[in-house]
């Protein structure tokens, strides 16, 4: 709709919008995080969740203990290898449209455990990732960010067209492989689909 | 007393003597072979070797005998020695141009690899501890085996599955011996020495060291440095 037309309307007392401003004003204020978490990063987030912070004002108070009713998935603390098919397979339950924040050093890449054998080097390996917040722990504020980044994502995807998200687009996959536990490591040790090593210049 | 001085008192652990403890187990198990490993640090903390066929009997009287009761094994962990050439330099007296002389010579001994388990061991009930205890495998390789103490100090239990895990020490007589951290099929052993971790360092921000020289491997050809 022509930008001129509706302010124009709105001076008359005429309110308008789309079908997509309202399913994605919908959407974005009623997050509903799984209720998991990893190491300390959790305590964050718990605390995030709790009346100090209160992250019902985004409409995202609804920690959800089964994946099949969450939207997103916080990544909150150290994805040792172990647990790193758990973690996908949880994402694989999820329904679409789903979204994930990586919380904290460990989750986005290891953190202080990146040079060790057991921890994974970031869950974007795995699955794609929205927003990374760095920090060790992130506070609470931190989280708080994240989600209005991730409000203001929702809210600018768009329904129709070449760029719409992968919930809508049914060529895209919505499901991630699993690494399965190999003799010496991950097999695979990363999803090519999802991540690529970061081109290095020096 | 009271108070919390007398508390103070009572909490403070009396540390036994080690050759007495020795003397006390050699009477009790006639078998037992034992030796002091020396602690040259300020902390002077010596350890008791035990030889593996009759640890689980020292371990019994250490937790059984009313003197000692030693009934709560603190801590469990392993150690890895690997092969090592030692050299210490010792005084040979040599007959140099018909004069004989003392001369400093350098010995080279080859030390076998072996694993090691280590047990400190404390007494809640007479407050006194800790006794290190020192089990010593043959080899690391085809030969790690070591009596489980689980039987003994229950507490044990998962650490001696930590170290079956990642020493790849193997407990005899364990109730449930499984990795714990790693999981089933990991082949490898990540706390010994000559561990080779999985090749994962696509990317590193801000490489040093061997860190740097294994990310360069990943670098592409123009930005090797």
């Amino acid at each position: 709709m022509d930008e001129g037309l509706r302010s124009e309307l709105q001076k008359q007392g005429v309110f308008t919008t789309t079908l997509e401003d309202l399913y994605n004003w919908g959407r974005k204020n009623s997050v509903w995080p799984l209720g998991f978490g990893l190491a300390c990063c959790a305590i964050e987030m718990i605390a995030a969740s709790m009346s100090r912070w209160d992250l019902a004002r985004f409409g995202a108070e609804v920690f959800r203990p089964s994946p099949r009713q969450a939207d997103l998935m916080i990544v909150a603390g150290t994805v040792t290898k172990k647990m790193a098919p758990q973690v996908v397979r949880l994402y694989n339950q999820m329904p679409e449209p789903k979204y994930v924040i990586a919380m904290g050093a460990c989750a986005i890449s290891g953190g202080p455990f990146k040079q060790g054998y057991n921890v994974l080097k970031g869950i974007d390996r795995y699955i794609p990732v929205d927003v990374h917040i760095p920090g060790c722990p992130p506070r609470p504020e931190a989280l708080l960010h994240a989600f209005m980044t991730l409000q203001e994502k929702i809210d600018q995807q768009q329904l129709t067209g070449a760029n719409r998200p992968r919930h809508l687009n049914a060529d895209k996959p919505s499901e991630f492989p699993v690494p399965e536990f190999g003799e010496h490591d991950l097999q695979p040790p990363n999803n090519p689909a999802v991540w690529k090593a970061p081109k290095l210049t020096r | 007393m009271e108070g919390a001085q007398a508390d103070a008192i009572r909490l403070k652990f009396n540390v036994l003597s080690l050759e007495s403890i020795k003397s006390q187990i050699e009477q009790a198990i006639p078998g037992a072979k034992l030796e002091i490993v020396k602690n040259d640090a300020p902390s002077a903390q010596h350890s008791l070797l035990v030889d593996n066929a009759s640890a689980l009997a020292v371990a019994k009287f250490l937790r059984d005998d009313p003197a000692l009761c030693f009934d709560y094994a603190s801590n469990v962990t392993g150690v890895d020695w690997p092969e090592a050439e030692l050299s210490e330099k010792i005084k040979v007296k040599k007959v140099v141009d018909g004069v004989e002389k003392e001369v400093e010579e350098v010995k080279k001994t080859l030390r076998p690899g072996y694993l090691e388990t280590v047990y400190h061991l404390y007494s809640m009930e007479l407050k006194q501890g800790p006794v290190i205890l020192r089990l010593r495998t043959e080899n690391r390789t085809d030969k790690a085996h070591l009596p489980s103490l689980t039987p003994v100090w229950r507490g044990a239990e998962f650490q001696e599955r930590e170290i079956f895990d990642l020493y790849g020490i193997v407990f005899d007589g364990h109730p449930d011996l499984r990795r714990i951290l790693m999981w089933e099929g990991f082949k490898d052993f990540p706390m010994r020495k000559d561990y080779v971790e999985p090749d994962d360092y696509e990317y590193e921000p801000t490489p040093h060291d061997e860190v740097h020289d294994k990310a360069k491997q990943h670098y592409p050809a123009e930005a090797k440095g």
